[in-house]
């Protein structure tokens, strides 16, 4: 029997009962296009996230001062001043450190152009564009030279710049930071918010030095960034700061916290992948519910069909044919209804996507794995009332009323 | 005769076990039937015309003897080869027509080709589908639903079915059974014309005024043959028609 003239009889069959069919194919349609719906937002949510931090820079570990337990008080990220300009040295002598940034933060009052406005001040040095993977967008960084003079150079952020130099060119002008003078050498690009909803474009970047003699009067840096030459070094370089830091400060518990990007990453998409498993085993429970709903139909659909049944087999078709016809019926059901549902959920994904303003992407994987599931439930659900359609008596068939 | 048999039944038997009782349906028949032979089995219910029928139809194996049909012994197949000798050497028409619904006459009598072991392109069944409508004088109406057709149309139809993949043996079971007289003497008339083709036919009814358009009558009763003999004064179908109409019109006249 060929399998053309099966589909046309399937399509047949199931044009007959319109309705029917079609809340037949409601399980798999809800199914698979829960699947895929949630599939889609749980992607786009991590990706959201990937991309926030690679944001940050490329390969970069962060050393934080203090430990989340220090002499036994549980403190947090930053809460002890413990890093010092040297371990920065020390830590820029190791093999596989490409960029390494020391950094103090405050906030400050600033003032430029009969302006004010208050912002981060961060200190860093000039390999911090490098590492935070920013670009200059006018000007260009201060150089090591302005980190030795203590200079009073200072590179400032999209917001910075347009909050205080609306319609203007910063680049050579002067900004005051707690009343001293800074002349402004480059303004960075445009990076948006970060992972924390901060602004990151809100920044003054001055020499760490500077920072650290005339804005500031500190001893410490609240912590250092560190750029590996490549992902695969990342771990190693870890390691070889927490030992060579462990070692500097002769201190039996750990007062520093080493973290690396994909560190921050994996906590970060921990949650959203948690959601997706969650929404992905809600939505198998209701395709297994879809195929038993098919099963169901199909076992009416051989019931109410057992003359036609007996005709085919008078006039000469196999049980194999029965079972191949009834077979490509579910299986047609469920391809439908798999191709309905793929389609609802993309759909229902890129409306939340438009309302929501959350990115979204069907990765194509998923929706091989939609195809195949729905097929196979299509069989396996199709397989016992095909089986039975088959095995009729078609004398007996050919007598039911 | 030199020929040999389209039918052979040596000694068939058949008995169903149903609960403690054995019900012998058919207690030893033997009968030939050559080609070109137009044979009315007749016989009361219970008589074992209908288990005979399956039997020599090729949907239920006998237990006892062996059935020969167009030379092969259908008493030792299993489903999957009765089920292509039902395809390729017997053609069923049935009382109730068992016409697949809102299918057209076409697709209704290209429906055994689609289950024949030689594959049969699209476009010759289409061919040979009107073929064997226009036999059976429907050609203008294969694209009609069975809805749409009469009850002779319907039946008709199903003949054009049981023709098309040109089989040895022609078997109806009370073809005549859900249609008014008139309808049955033009279906008789579709028979003798095909018979007249040689093709050979083998019918079950138990009516005695269709089974004398046949050429032969084989009376069963309790799962035996008590007569088997050439039926004399044959109906023809045109002039059986033509009497009714007469009738017809002097129960005009007359009222």
């Amino acid at each position: 029997m060929r399998i053309l003239a099966s589909l046309k009889i399937a399509e047949r069959a199931l044009r007959r009962n319109k309705m029917r069919s079609l809340l037949t194919m409601l399980g798999v349609i809800i199914g698979v296009g829960a699947v895929i719906g949630a599939v889609s937002l749980t992607s786009g949510a991590t990706k959201q996230v990937e991309d926030q931090v690679s944001n940050l820079g490329e390969n970069v570990i962060t050393v934080f001062s203090g430990n989340f337990t220090t002499g036994g008080m549980r403190g947090g990220w930053g809460s002890a001043p413990t890093l010092t300009l040297e371990d920065t040295a020390a830590i820029r002598g190791l093999p596989n450190v490409v960029g390494i940034s020391p950094e103090v933060r405050d906030r400050a009052q600033v003032l430029a152009n009969g302006l004010n406005w208050n912002t981060q001040v961060l200190g860093e040095s000039p390999d911090y564009p490098q590492i935070r993977n920013w670009d200059i967008a006018l000007g260009a960084m201060f150089s090591d030279a302005d980190v030795r003079t203590l200079a009073k150079a200072a590179v400032i952020g999209k917001t910075v710049a347009d909050q205080l130099f609306p319609n203007e060119n910063p680049v050579g002008q002067t900004i005051r930071i707690r009343n001293l003078p800074f002349q402004i050498v480059g303004v960075l690009a445009a990076k948006g918010f970060n992972l924390f909803g901060q602004d990151q474009d809100d920044v003054v970047v001055v020499p760490y030095s500077s920072h650290m003699h005339r804005i500031t009067t500190r001893t410490f840096v609240n912590s250092i960034q560190v750029q590996a030459a490549n992902d695969k070094v990342i771990s190693l370089v870890q390691q070889e700061i927490t030992d060579l830091l462990l070692a500097r400060h002769r201190s039996k518990e750990q007062d520093f916290t080493v973290r690396s990007q994909l560190e921050l990453m994996q906590t970060v998409t921990a949650t959203s992948r948690a959601m997706g498993f969650l929404l992905a085993g809600v939505a198998a429970v209701s395709l297994v519910v879809g195929g038993i709903g098919i099963m169901n139909i199909m076992l009416v659909s051989v019931t109410e069909r057992t003359r036609e049944i007996g005709i085919r087999m008078a006039v000469g078709a196999r049980a194999a044919d029965i079972l191949v016809q009834f077979l490509i019926e579910a299986v047609t059901l469920s391809a439908i209804g798999g191709a309905i549902g793929i389609a609802g959920g993309i759909g229902f994904s890129k409306t939340v996507a438009y309302l929501k303003d959350m990115p979204t992407v069907t990765p194509i994987l998923w929706i091989v794995i939609a195809v195949v599931s729905s097929a196979v439930i299509g069989i396996v659900s199709g397989f016992y009332p095909a089986w039975k359609a088959s095995r009729l008596d078609p004398i007996e068939a050919l007598r039911y009323e | 005769m030199q020929t040999n048999p389209v039918i052979k039944l040596d000694a068939i038997k058949k008995t169903y076990h149903t609960g403690e009782v054995d019900v012998q349906a058919v207690r030893g028949i033997s009968l030939d039937i050559f080609p070109g032979e137009f044979v009315a089995i007749m016989g009361s219910s219970g008589s074992g015309k209908s288990t005979l029928m399956n039997m020599i139809g090729a949907l239920d194996r006998p237990t006892g003897g062996h059935y020969w049909l167009d030379g092969i012994d259908v008493s030792t197949l299993n489903r999957d080869q009765l089920a292509d000798v039902r395809n390729e050497k017997i053609g069923f028409v049935f009382q109730g027509f068992n016409l697949l619904s809102r299918t057209s006459a076409l697709e209704n009598v290209e429906m055994p080709m689609q289950y024949n072991r030689q594959r049969i392109t699209a476009h010759e069944q289409v061919e040979r589908a009107h073929h064997a409508l226009e036999l059976v004088g429907l050609g203008e109406r294969a694209g009609h639903h069975p809805n749409q057709l009469s009850g002779g149309q319907q039946q008709r139809v199903a003949i054009a079915r049981a023709l098309v993949n040109r089989p040895a043996l022609l078997l109806a079971d009370e073809p005549t059974g859900n249609l008014d007289s008139q309808t049955s003497i033009e279906i008789m008339g579709v028979f003798q014309k095909l018979n007249e083709q040689g093709i050979t036919i083998v019918m079950v009814t138990h009516e005695l005024d269709v089974a004398r358009f046949t050429k032969r009558m084989v009376i069963l009763r309790d799962g035996r043959i008590v007569t088997d003999e050439a039926v004399a004064n044959r109906s023809v179908a045109e002039n059986e028609l033509q009497r009714l109409r007469q009738e017809q019109q002097a129960v005009k006249l007359a009222s």
